[in-house]
């Protein structure tokens, strides 16, 4: 398992404040020393005169997302154990784009405005007051707005999901971008600036760097969620050999019946056998398109009640999405002991003549040792058979212990 | 003299302070070091913490923790404030409220060491100190609205979200330039 990031409140106690000052410190001091103290430089930007902002900005993020996609490639950091903003489309796109009126009205963001308040400009002090006020107003009235707040949600999305292309690629689309956008800026400074300042030869350099840095991610391909399991298997085999997460049928039927738990139910099998039968709310997830699914089981474990059991007709192919599972940082994750075949061991009475045992040849892996008289998929009783009447009747020895995911659960905007 | 006047009164005083300070001021550093500077404290804290940066979170956070001394059934009975303040939560007790103290120490410590720590109003040319205020609040109150609804600022959403290719991020800051952009033309006389 890659070993940063760290769970810093756990690893440091109190002291984790210290850091998050630390880091605060640090921020105020770059925007202080980058000039973004003085509103007219700031909005200066927007009648193409001076390109600070972009040059900051737009430099930051090349610079960070080069040295994070770099770390993660290495095996340093775990990519699905940081922070990524979660999308809320609609919101995001109006709530930007009144930020960006506010910005050339006020001359300021919020955190440049509280630095500039801290180094005694009026201006800053005034637009960190409306900040203040604006934050509240939409506290206020936010019951109002809340369906659109929370409309057009697409969960943890990053741009490489969306294009369907590898973190490098886009990483090297930024650069790109950014290096252009400089060129044109420092063109138009050119153009339509006042005395700017003398412009540093090593920028080419840097910016060749970049590039450089940039191309290397765009050919390298990321590790699988399996390459990935291979790096973890010593310290993660045991839970398999030891059998501790492959959950007897008696407790899932439990699981599933306790309200404060929200079960998540991952059917890897065949489209067939979906078919003929799967467990009520089982979602069909094939083995080779677990992968594609992780951002959003990644999304759903941020709330810390989520269980998510995997099942195949017997174990082999559920414990292969396990692996995947696991070595993805997700947390909570269980494998159905025995399969649907052992399931159905315990609830195919339900359903009487329909589901009858099936003779298959022996040592035949991953095949369903029942005969459905329909594919009913879950229209069968023993889909969703009722918890109380199995009451303390199946005797099974529980495995399911809750876990908070490794990783923050919210950003710094919640 | 009334305070109202006082307040009026001190930028004028202050434009004198201005020339005196502005010798003593160090100039900025280039776009592009702060850029990379800025980058590599990014980077650190994605490292090891897991998150990025953040402001207006952390202004939200001490919003609600004032509102639970002041109003306490009020933030109870409203989910909004609740959710940061609500039962036993400690709406304070939040990293990104450090980080905010955090952004005001280091601003302030870096205005001093530089020089340039001076009480003054930027505006553009044609604005009065008092325009200047009233329109930074009002920018101000945009922003913060903006900020809440698009769960995040310039560092919390464009920055930190940015770098950590966020498909959404990504919308929100194009969103944002295209906005200061359109309304660039309409304002121009704030600023030039």
């Amino acid at each position: 398992m890659a070993p940063f990031p760290l769970d810093l409140f756990k690893t440091l106690g109190p002291w984790a404040y210290l850091y998050f000052l630390a880091v605060g410190f640090a921020f105020g001091y770059i925007l202080e020393i980058s000039g973004f103290t003085e509103s007219p430089i700031l909005a200066a930007q927007f009648y193409l005169k001076d390109f600070r902002v972009l040059k900051v900005m737009f430099g930051a993020i090349v610079t960070a997302s080069i040295l994070i996609f770099s770390a993660v490639q290495l095996g340093l950091l775990d990519y699905n154990a940081i922070w990524v903003n979660l999308t809320y489309l609609w919101p995001m796109v109006l709530g930007g784009f009144i930020m960006g009126i506010g910005f050339i009205l006020g001359g300021f963001c919020p955190g440049t405005s509280m630095v500039a308040a801290a180094s005694g400009r009026i201006d800053g002090v005034f637009f960190a007051l409306g900040v203040v006020f604006g934050v509240g107003l939409f506290g206020f009235l936010e019951p109002r707005f809340q369906n659109f707040w929370f409309d057009s949600y697409y969960g943890r999305l990053t741009l490489f999901d969306l294009f369907h292309t590898t973190p490098g690629v886009i990483v090297f689309l930024v650069v790109l971008m950014a290096l252009v956008a400089f060129a044109l800026g420092e063109v138009a400074e050119r153009h339509f600036g006042r005395k700017t300042e003398r412009k540093p030869a090593w920028r080419y350099a840097a910016g060749g760097i970049a590039l450089l840095a940039g191309l290397v991610l765009a050919f390298t391909s990321p590790r699988t969620p399996m390459e990935k399991w291979e790096r973890m298997a010593p310290q993660m085999q045991p839970l398999l050999t030891e059998r501790k997460v492959y959950v007897h049928p008696g407790e899932v039927l439990d699981t599933l019946a306790n309200d404060k738990l929200r079960t998540v139910l991952i059917d890897v099998r065949s489209e067939r056998d979906y078919n003929l039968f799967h467990l009520k709310g089982a979602w069909h997830v094939p083995l080779e398109e677990i992968p594609a699914v992780i951002p959003k089981l990644l999304d759903m474990t941020n709330a810390p009640n989520v269980v998510i059991i995997v099942m195949s007709n017997d174990e082999a192919l559920a414990t292969q999405a396990w692996k995947m599972l696991v070595a993805s940082n997700v947390p909570n994750v269980y494998i159905l002991e025995g399969g649907i075949n052992h399931w159905l061991d315990y609830f195919a009475e339900e359903d009487g003549e329909a589901i009858q045992p099936l003779q298959v040849p022996a040592g035949a892996q991953e095949v369903l040792r029942w005969d459905f008289e329909y594919a009913l998929g879950d229209g069968y009783k023993a889909a969703f058979p009722e918890a109380h009447k199995y009451q303390g009747k199946i005797p099974y020895t529980p495995k399911i212990e809750l876990k908070l995911k490794r990783g923050p659960t919210s950003g710094g905007c919640g | 003299m009334t305070v109202h006047e006082q307040a009026l009164a001190r930028p004028k005083t202050q434009a004198q302070a201005k020339t005196q300070a502005q010798s003593k001021a160090k100039p900025y550093v280039n776009g592009y070091l702060g850029g990379i500077l800025l980058g590599l404290l990014l980077f650190l804290t994605f490292f090891l913490s897991g998150n990025g940066l953040g402001a207006s979170g952390g202004v939200n956070h001490l919003l609600a923790w004032v509102l639970d001394l002041i109003a306490p059934r009020f933030v109870e009975t409203h989910p909004y404030w609740a959710r940061y303040a609500g039962g036993t939560l400690r709406a304070w007790d939040n990293w990104v409220v450090f980080m905010v103290f955090g952004l005001l120490i280091g601003g302030f410590v870096s205005s001093k060491i530089h020089g340039r720590w001076q009480v003054a109003t930027n505006k553009g040319p044609k604005l009065s100190a008092r325009t200047r205020w009233l329109l930074a609040f009002l920018g101000g109150t945009l922003m913060g609205y903006g900020a809440r609804l698009a769960r995040g600022c310039t560092s919390g959403q464009a920055l930190s979200g940015g770098a950590v290719l966020a498909a959404g991020s990504w919308a929100f800051m194009l969103a944002l330039f295209a906005g200061a952009y359109l309304f660039a033309y309409f304002f121009r006389d704030l600023w030039n």
